[in-house]
């Protein structure tokens, strides 16, 4: 009878070890991921950060309950759409906490360009096209920017976009829809 | 499984045509992605993920952005609070002020009142003084001067 006991205590040792484990995979994995979603998202360094420890922290308090139905990184994602969805919620509801936004303007955030083998002109006009972009992503309605992110900066399908966002393939379309016709007028109308 | 993959490649000269196809047989676009907007969208793609890979490698200084975000907080509440307690105070000088400037109104509303009632007094006592000077003046002749008036009523008829 002890015996038992005590086996059954060394199995469950290795199980919460096992998981530890495979959570630590996960977290090594996703996390350059999730941080890139949200810092595109928020365009904010620290909130950023932040959201992505939060993420982390919830996913490993309900690791428990993940069942594997979809990816572990669409699971994740779900988890980091709501916490930036509530954080912006927060937000609003008490603008007082924080007096300016610490997002980065789009100027800033176009510099990164990686150093390829382009001439100054060409990185130059790169560096505009950029900008334009994130002009219009910033014009964006939430679910628009979170659809048009997903799809072209994390390169997710419609069918991982749709589950990580609660919403149908349908609405995903149309949502991206719209973003790209944003993106094509601010970059043709500039031109 | 990349989606801009192809204008990646594109620029080495490779396989431009399949983000296009991609993208169209996603049933996404109205129109075909033509080749500005497909460079755009991996320019800003590369853009976000070098940005991404440069602020995950830099070391954070956590303990200083929370007190930077606090001390912001703080000089921000402390600059509403003293707003607020501005505009209130303010407000009450204001109030005060309005009160004063009605109370004074109508301490000089008064006295002038009380100024023409004396004046209407003073000027009933005098006409009063003039009435009573006027029936005392138009008394009737003394006996003893009643020959003198008798004498002045025959000169007025003979004139």
């Amino acid at each position: 009878m002890a015996s038992s006991t005590a086996l059954e205590a060394m199995t469950m040792g290795t199980a919460a070890e096992l998981a530890a484990q495979e959570f630590t995979c996960v977290v090594e994995r996703h996390r350059p991921q999730i941080f890139r979603f949200l810092l595109a998202s928020t365009r904010d360094v620290d909130l950023a950060e932040t959201l992505t420890q939060e993420c982390f922290l919830k996913a490993h308090r309900n690791w428990g309950s993940f069942r594997g139905e979809s990816t572990a990184m669409t699971w994740l994602m779900r988890i980091a759409i709501n916490l930036q969805k509530d954080h912006w919620r927060n937000r609003r509801m008490q603008f007082w906490r924080q007096t300016r936004t610490n997002s980065v303007d789009l100027d800033e955030a176009s510099e990164w360009l990686p150093s390829g083998e382009r001439s100054a002109e060409q990185k130059l006009l790169a560096k505009e096209q950029v900008k334009r972009v994130w002009q219009s992503v910033k014009g964006l309605s939430e679910r628009q920017r979170t659809v048009f992110l997903l799809r072209f900066v994390e390169e997710q399908e419609l069918s991982e976009i749709a589950l990580a966002t609660g919403l149908s393939e349908g609405t995903v379309k149309a949502h991206l829809s719209r973003a790209l016709g944003r993106v094509r007028a601010e970059l043709g109308g500039k031109r | 499984m990349s989606l801009l993959n192809g204008w990646t490649r594109n620029r080495n000269g490779m396989r431009e045509q399949e983000a296009l196809d991609r993208m169209a047989d996603g049933g996404l676009l109205d129109q075909p992605l033509d080749e500005t907007l497909g460079q755009a969208l991996v320019d800003f793609k590369l853009s976000v993920h070098a940005w991404s890979e440069a602020e995950l490698g830099r070391p954070r200084m956590l303990a200083q952005g929370v007190r930077q975000r606090s001390w912001r907080l703080a000089a921000s509440v402390a600059l509403g609070l003293t707003l607020v307690a501005g505009g209130v105070s303010g407000g009450v000088y204001e109030r005060h002020q309005r009160h004063e400037s009605a109370r004074i109104a109508a301490e000089a509303r008064a006295a002038e009142q009380q100024r023409l009632v004396a004046a209407e007094k003073a000027r009933q006592d005098e006409e009063d003084l003039l009435a009573k000077v006027d029936s005392d003046v138009s008394r009737e002749t003394p006996s003893a001067m009643e020959p003198l008036a008798q004498l002045m009523a025959e000169d007025e008829v003979q004139k």
